[in-house]
């Protein structure tokens, strides 16, 4: 018991202070300022800009090619501290955190056409031809695609009610 | 010697890792689209599985076979594999960052490869010595590479060809990678004798 212990707390020390060497010595110098983007980011890698995960988010608003206000649960917190360290004109008032919105379907306009199940990134739709479509509550990334696709203005994003399960503290207001 | 080179042979064709054991299907289908990519998947799980297995090897039969361990194996190989796969990631990201970019999220999802973990169990269970086991492994990573590599040759000329609408994509990939499996099974008649 002592030995099993003892052997494996050993073997996993050693293994962990290797791969601290390692990773000094095979340290990458990435360009600081993404890193410094990705770690004001949230990190949920929820994919609600678009982009594979909060690092290729951190590139392309690094880089200049996605808005300071690419990040939605990142919000208005995070899009003008963004705008103040990259020196970005920032119109907060034209911003409008909606706060996290869900598609969903007005049953009485949906004809059944399958379209939006296709364009879904993260099967979140359901139906079949010709049946009235849904949406999991649950896969929904409030991503936006989908209303688009519609030809029959059905989808409609909605703010996500608030029930006891999902009520959350309310963000800090921006700093100025 | 010779029997190290048989070993090797049936090890790469004979009871290929991927075609005839079914170990590591998940890289096999997920990075196979493109030839160079499939080549860095390959040689990255190969220094992985022999770095892997050697080390498992060793502490195998140097901490958990005298202290009486025996039950902490899978454990053991388990840390170990987690380690390497950290450390190849942490070189690979340093030496070939386009190979880095290419790979992206299957590059970690090495340490999940059954055939890493396969692979050393094997061994205990076969009691091979450690040259055999180096040997073994070096020729299991091989057949892995050479599958990846012909699986993925295939797939870029399928890209171009006209598969019906139904089997387009995954559905052709897995009757492809089927075929491929009865034509390595082909290999089971070579005799050395």
């Amino acid at each position: 018991m002592i030995a099993a212990i003892f052997s494996l707390t050993l073997l996993g020390a050693a293994l962990g202070l290797g791969l601290g060497v390692a990773a000094r010595k095979f340290a990458v110098e990435g360009d600081p300022l993404i890193d410094e983007i990705e770690a004001m980011m949230p990190g949920s890698n929820c994919g609600q800009c678009g982009m594979a995960g909060c690092p290729a988010a951190a590139r392309a608003i690094a880089e200049g090619t996605a808005s300071v206000a690419a990040c939605p649960p990142g919000g208005k917190a995070l899009a003008s501290a963004l705008a103040a360290r990259l020196g970005v004109e920032l119109d907060l008032a034209a911003l409008v955190d909606a706060g996290p919105q869900l598609a969903t379907i007005s049953e009485d306009l949906c004809i059944g056409c399958c379209r939006c199940l296709k364009v879904c990134p993260t099967d979140a739709m359901v139906g079949a031809a010709k049946q009235i479509h849904s949406v999991i509550r649950e896969a929904c990334t409030g991503c936006g695609n989908c209303v688009e696709r519609c030809p029959t203005e059905a989808v409609v994003m909605r703010p996500v009610a608030v029930t006891l399960q999902h009520w959350v503290w309310p963000k800090p207001p921006a700093a100025a | 010697m010779n029997e190290y080179f048989v070993l090797l042979i049936s090890t790469a064709l004979v009871n290929n890792v991927v075609l005839v054991r079914f170990l590591g299907l998940c890289p096999f289908m997920g990075v196979s689209k493109r030839i160079d990519s499939a080549l860095g998947m390959g040689l990255a799980t190969s220094f992985v599985i022999v770095l892997a297995a050697a080390l498992s090897w060793i502490l195998g039969h140097w901490l958990l076979v005298p202290l009486g361990l025996g039950y902490l194996r899978i454990m053991t190989f388990i840390l170990v594999i987690a380690a390497v796969v950290q450390f190849t990631e942490a070189v690979i990201h340093k030496m070939a960052p386009k190979l880095y970019q290419m790979l992206g999220i299957y590059l970690p999802l090495i340490a999940t490869n059954c055939s890493v973990l396969g692979l050393p169990l094997i061994n205990v269970q076969q009691d091979h010595g450690f040259v055999t086991t180096l040997v073994y492994d070096f020729g299991s990573a091989l057949g892995f590479t050479l599958a990846m590599v012909i699986f993925a040759g295939m797939r870029e000329r399928l890209a171009l060809a006209r598969v019906p609408a139904a089997f387009s994509g995954p559905p052709i990939a897995f009757v492809l990678a089927s075929l491929m499996s009865l034509a390595f099974m082909g290999f089971s008649g070579l005799n050395f004798k």
